[in-house]
């Protein structure tokens, strides 16, 4: 085995055991990036120096006996975090040769923890899309059957993870950015609750429903990248002062008396019949280990799709107000007027999605539409929090789906918004909640495309979540498939 | 209820946005068909129920009032598209 192809969790063991140097796997994953990004464009940077350099600096640590569970560890971050002295450009023209000058917390935590940052991953623009089509700069291609999305927003940081182009990665999920890539490329992909990870140097699209989290090859993976970005923040105040519990402790392997509520999914139109399969067989696996059955319902989730994609386009243009033009990103040339200015700024900067989506937002708050919509929207959200609420007074664990079908050819939903946006259905529901969400890979369709499992918990309860999923993946093997690139 | 080409103008124009002539009517016809959608939840009575903007519970998060880190004048600069020594500059405003 090549150490590209490690899991974090054994990599790590040998780095601690000193059979194998940061600087070793970093030039390891380096090279793999090298032979398969060409076919797979998963990044936007990638930056091998720093890599490297902090590849030596973890190496002293690991020799000095100051090492953490990342340290050492080659690890891609979406580029809608922001990166000290690292181009981060959100996917978007407008953040082209955007250079923060500050790092976001999540990265902050992971420098600290000895983490080496291998590159940028590719992105829908502003983390606006379900296909990672969206990015200015070009799409990225699912590892499993290249002419096919990986999925988005974080289609590049699962198609990175997919194609062992790094360790682990953090993606950002609004409405399914992390799970729904991750379900597409295979791998594991954890939203945790909202409030659980500080947003603060995530580039804001939604600000009532993103979060921060963890894509990996397995749960544990998952669990350790979880445990150095979650807690506190002061400097966001909607991340929440509870104390992070021991996630490695929480994966137990064992489901006895697991309560298991299976919403019925079938009900939503477009199910692909190898999803239904799959994941009735998963339900079967978790049934084997120890876990039963109960009913529940979710009678609002076919509401879930059209409630989002009126609150969150309208954050959106409240958030996206701040590209003028004036203080960072980039400015139309040529203008002597500055309202003139900021029109050809945006009009330039922005691709199709993200004006689209400006549009439907300022619309939805404007004077005369908002009660029909944003208000209303806002009520749909409280009906679907109520749901959720029942739902979990009778289940520990709520199972689903990610998406309805696998992997789709590049281009097939291009010039259908509205169809991109029903993708969505399972997932919305938990960002609209605030409830944390685990993919995990759980079988495959006939042409050998991944399918995922989709397990949502309470508030804070990722702990369940990891404790499922893992246990899942003791009882399978989807999770070690690797695409034939 | 469904929008005009006349009203996708105005919001465009309220959003800072010049929208491609030659793409203005798919534009229109890609938010008539969402908004469209959007009216699936005028199905649903929602009378009397209050509106939730945060799913996660939170009080105001106070600090004290002390100055804490913040970005020096040149970082803070560092990426705008037009500046001198101090400022951001833009067009000129006043006449």
């Amino acid at each position: 085995m090549q150490p590209f192809q490690l899991t974090i969790e054994a990599a790590a063991n040998l780095l601690a055991r000193r059979e194998l140097s940061a600087e070793e796997l970093t030039r390891s994953v380096l090279e793999r990036v090298d032979a398969v990004e060409p076919r797979v464009e998963a990044y936007l940077t990638v930056d091998a120096p720093g890599a490297l350099a902090q590849a030596r600096e973890a190496d002293r640590r690991l020799a000095a006996g100051d090492a953490g569970p990342l340290t050492g560890i080659p690890l891609s971050l979406k580029d809608v975090l922001c990166t000290r002295g690292l181009r981060t450009t959100c996917g978007s023209r407008i953040l082209e040769n955007f250079v923060p000058p500050y790092d976001a917390t999540v990265v902050e935590r992971l420098r600290r923890a000895g983490a080496v940052l291998v590159g940028k991953t590719n992105m829908d623009e502003f983390a606006m899309g379900s296909s990672t089509e969206n990015s200015a700069f070009k799409p990225t291609r699912n590892p499993w059957d290249t002419r096919r999305i990986p999925g988005g927003s974080s289609g590049g940081a699962a198609a990175a993870v997919a194609a062992d182009m790094c360790l682990g990665a953090l993606g950002s999920d609004t409405g399914g950015s992390i799970r729904q890539p991750a379900s597409h490329c295979g791998v594991v992909g954890l939203k945790p609750t909202y409030g659980r990870v500080s947003r603060f140097g995530l580039v804001a699209f939604a600000s009532s429903l993103d979060q921060i989290g963890p894509l990996g090859k397995s749960v544990a993976d998952c669990a350790r990248i979880l445990a150095a970005i979650a807690g506190h923040d002061p400097r966001d105040a909607t991340s929440v002062p509870e104390t992070v519990p021991d996630y490695q402790a929480a994966l137990t392997g064992d489901l006895h008396g697991l309560r298991i509520g299976i919403p019925d999914f079938a009900a939503i139109g477009g199910l692909d019949p190898a999803v239904a399969r799959s994941v009735a067989a998963a339900i079967g696996t978790l049934e084997s280990l120890g876990a039963r059955q109960v009913p529940v319902s979710l009678p609002h989730t076919a509401y879930a799709v059209a409630t989002y994609y009126i609150i969150a386009p309208s954050e959106a243009c409240s958030n996206l107000a701040r590209y003028d033009g004036v203080r960072f990103g980039a400015r139309a040339g040529g203008q002597t007027d500055l309202l003139e200015m900021y029109r050809a700024t945006r009009s330039k900067g922005f691709g199709e999605e993200v004006q689209r989506r400006i549009l439907l937002g300022t619309y939805a708050l404007s004077a005369g539409y908002y009660d029909a919509y944003y208000r209303k929207a806002s009520q749909v959200r409280t009906l679907i929090v109520e749901d959720f609420k029942r739902a979990f007074a009778a289940c520990d664990v709520l199972v689903s789906p990610v998406a309805p079908t696998p992997a789709f050819p590049i281009g097939a939903k291009a010039d259908d918004p509205l169809t991109m946006y029903l993708s969505d259905i399972f997932t919305i529901p938990a960002n609209l909640a605030g409830i944390p969400g685990l993919a995990v890979p759980c079988g495959f369709a006939d042409d050998g495309l991944p399918v995922g499992l989709q397990i949502q918990a309470r508030h804070f309860n990722e702990e369940t979540l990891l404790r499922v999923g893992h246990a899942f993946e003791q009882a399978t093997d989807f999770h070690q498939h690797k695409p034939p690139l | 209820m469904n929008i005009t080409t006349q009203e996708v103008l105005q919001v465009a124009g309220l959003a800072r946005l010049e929208l491609d002539p030659a793409h203005l009517h798919r534009i229109v016809s890609q938010i008539q068909d969402i908004l469209a959608y959007m009216a699936t939840l005028n199905a649903l009575d929602t009378t009397g129920v209050e509106p939730t903007s945060h799913a996660i519970a939170l009080t105001s998060a106070f600090r004290e009032d002390k100055p804490g880190e913040h970005l020096e004048r040149e970082e803070a600069l560092s990426g705008a598209p037009e500046r001198d020594a101090e400022s951001f500059l833009v067009p000129r405003v006043i006449g």
